[in-house]
């Protein structure tokens, strides 16, 4: 089950990330291509609508880049999910079978674990969890962004509005939750009585680590979702002011 | 209700065995281990099964029911559909002696090799003064009832004995964490769990905490904040950075 999803994921993500078009749809951007770094941005993603609209972007490289802009981002929360615990596990047992189940023998002649290359690279998990809040923060102002209408006015309420929003919400429950971040706040000291305010932080992540596996999945859902919501307002294939 | 439970049990030891059937009178109520003794007591008095407390908190009665690591004592019987056999091997990762009974003195080898307690200065003799949250983060891990069931069923060992050497599984990893989190100890255990103890070799598949019968979180309490320590001493540059210019400072 744990491979379908992954493997579901991957594939979509794939496809999203080459389309290269139809990512956005004014105020709404998919989390695929948020933040758009190159200056090809508003060249490339038509709306319906309105013919050629800026996307918000911030020319970080010029129009020679060429390919989805999306490539230049996704590393980042590819990366982050790669190296995350809860992942790993999954993975681990659903790819690698490594065990394939508890106790149920595994088809490798000799195993080390995460102790070599490349394996033991999953130990700059934190580095990608630090990548992940400059992120989620992104993607909130995306979601607050999206508070406005199709043509640029505040107050508006859409599906889409709905959609971005929950989008960065299970985005922060999952990145809160990991356990990188459990031990930045508190969980490496030793002594929890001498930090009161680090202490009580370590408590409140640790509920939502114990959580960890359920928001990481809802998230990875959720961001597939909404790069398919946007994906068709922005292709005209769904409208109406409700969108 | 009685009713008639066949269980199917291996018999042997080290130069080899068999499984034998045995049919005996259950009532649902029953554990795994009441079977057990029923069958010891009329069908097979020389059959080998260790045991102590019934009551899951010796940790001696460790066996695989039906390919599952657990303890028979707490196994019960009105889990397991009535006209199947249950099936009873000894704990796989760990020599068999005879019959259900296991040389597990692999893991007290481990535990010599864990470095001892080591006062802080501030606090060198007992009794030690601990605040409240202090003593309960370390509280899960002394749950522990050294049952073993986690050590056999870590795929670490269980099915590549050539790591025993370089492995203490995760019953140690607690431990080792344990320590670590110990605001009164002084000795820095980091590095030895890591290099010696084979901390990486645990891929944090959580098969140990799903069998621990005492719930304790291994995985995510013990071993992966373990390895995130591991990361401030080893992998993370920055942190040792700071530290560095802390300690200078
Ligand atoms: S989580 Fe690690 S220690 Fe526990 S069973 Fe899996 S590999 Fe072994
Ligand atoms: S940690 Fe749990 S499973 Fe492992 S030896 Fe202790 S009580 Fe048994
Ligand atoms: S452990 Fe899952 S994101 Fe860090
Ligand atoms: S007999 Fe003591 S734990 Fe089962």
């Amino acid at each position: 089950m744990s491979a379908v999803v992954l493997t579901a994921f991957v594939v979509y993500a794939t496809v999203a990330a080459f389309w290269n078009a139809d990512y956005y749809y004014r105020p709404y951007i998919s989390p695929f291509y948020s933040p758009c770094l190159v200056a090809g941005c508003h060249l490339s993603a038509e709306s319906y609508t309105s013919g050629r609209v800026n996307v918000p972007h911030l020319t970080v490289l010029g129009y020679w880049w060429v390919i989805s802009p999306a490539i230049l981002i996704l590393v980042f929360p590819l990366g982050f999910r790669l190296t995350c615990y809860y992942y790993r596990r999954t993975y681990y047992r659903a790819f690698w079978r490594s065990p394939p189940a508890c106790a149920v023998a595994e088809p490798h002649g000799s195993y080390s674990g995460e102790t070599r290359f490349p394996l033991i690279l999953q130990n700059v998990h934190r580095y990608f969890f630090y990548a992940g809040l400059v992120f989620n923060a992104i993607l909130t102002y995306d979601a607050v962004v999206a508070f406005r209408n199709h043509a640029g006015q505040w107050g508006h309420v859409g599906l889409g509005t709905f959609v971005l929003v929950v989008n960065a919400l299970l985005l922060w429950m999952y990145s809160l939750g990991c356990h990188s971040c459990r031990h930045i706040v508190g969980g490496r000291l030793k002594h929890f009585s001498r930090h009161p305010v680090r202490f009580r932080m370590w408590g409140l992540v640790s509920k939502l680590n114990a959580r960890h596996m359920q928001f990481a999945w809802a998230s990875l859902i959720w961001v597939a979702l909404t790069d398919l919501y946007v994906r068709l307002a922005a292709s005209g294939t769904i409208h109406g002011g409700w969108v | 209700m009685s009713y008639d439970l066949t269980l199917r049990i291996w018999r042997g030891d080290a130069s080899g065995g068999d499984f034998v059937d045995y049919t005996v009178p259950a009532e649902d109520g029953e554990v795994v281990l009441d079977a057990v003794h029923r069958v010891q007591a009329n069908l097979a008095g020389d059959m080998a099964v260790r045991w102590n407390c019934k009551a899951g908190k010796c940790g001696s009665c460790s066996a695989e029911v039906n390919g599952r690591p657990r303890l028979m004592c707490l196994a019960r019987l009105s889990t397991f559909p009535r006209d199947e056999a249950i099936v009873l091997t000894p704990l796989r990762t760990f020599p068999v002696v005879r019959d259900l009974v296991t040389d597990v003195s692999f893991n007290y080898r481990k535990a010599e090799l864990v470095p001892a307690f080591e006062p802080t200065a501030e606090q060198p003799v007992a009794p030690f003064r601990m605040a409240q949250v202090d003593v309960e983060r370390s509280q899960e891990f002394r749950k522990c009832i050294e049952c073993w069931i986690c050590q056999d069923v870590c795929h670490v060992i269980r099915d590549h004995e050539d790591n025993k050497p370089a492995f203490s599984g995760p019953r140690f990893f607690i431990r080792y964490a344990e320590l670590d989190m110990h605001p009164n100890d002084a000795r820095d255990r980091k590095r030895l769990v890591q290099e010696e103890r084979g901390l990486g070799m645990c891929n944090i598949t959580k098969c140990c905490t799903e069998v621990c019968p005492e719930g304790i979180k291994i995985t995510d309490n013990g071993i992966i904040p373990m390895k995130e320590r591991v990361v401030d001493v080893k992998y993370d540059p920055l942190v040792r950075f700071l530290s560095r210019r802390r300690r200078g400072a």
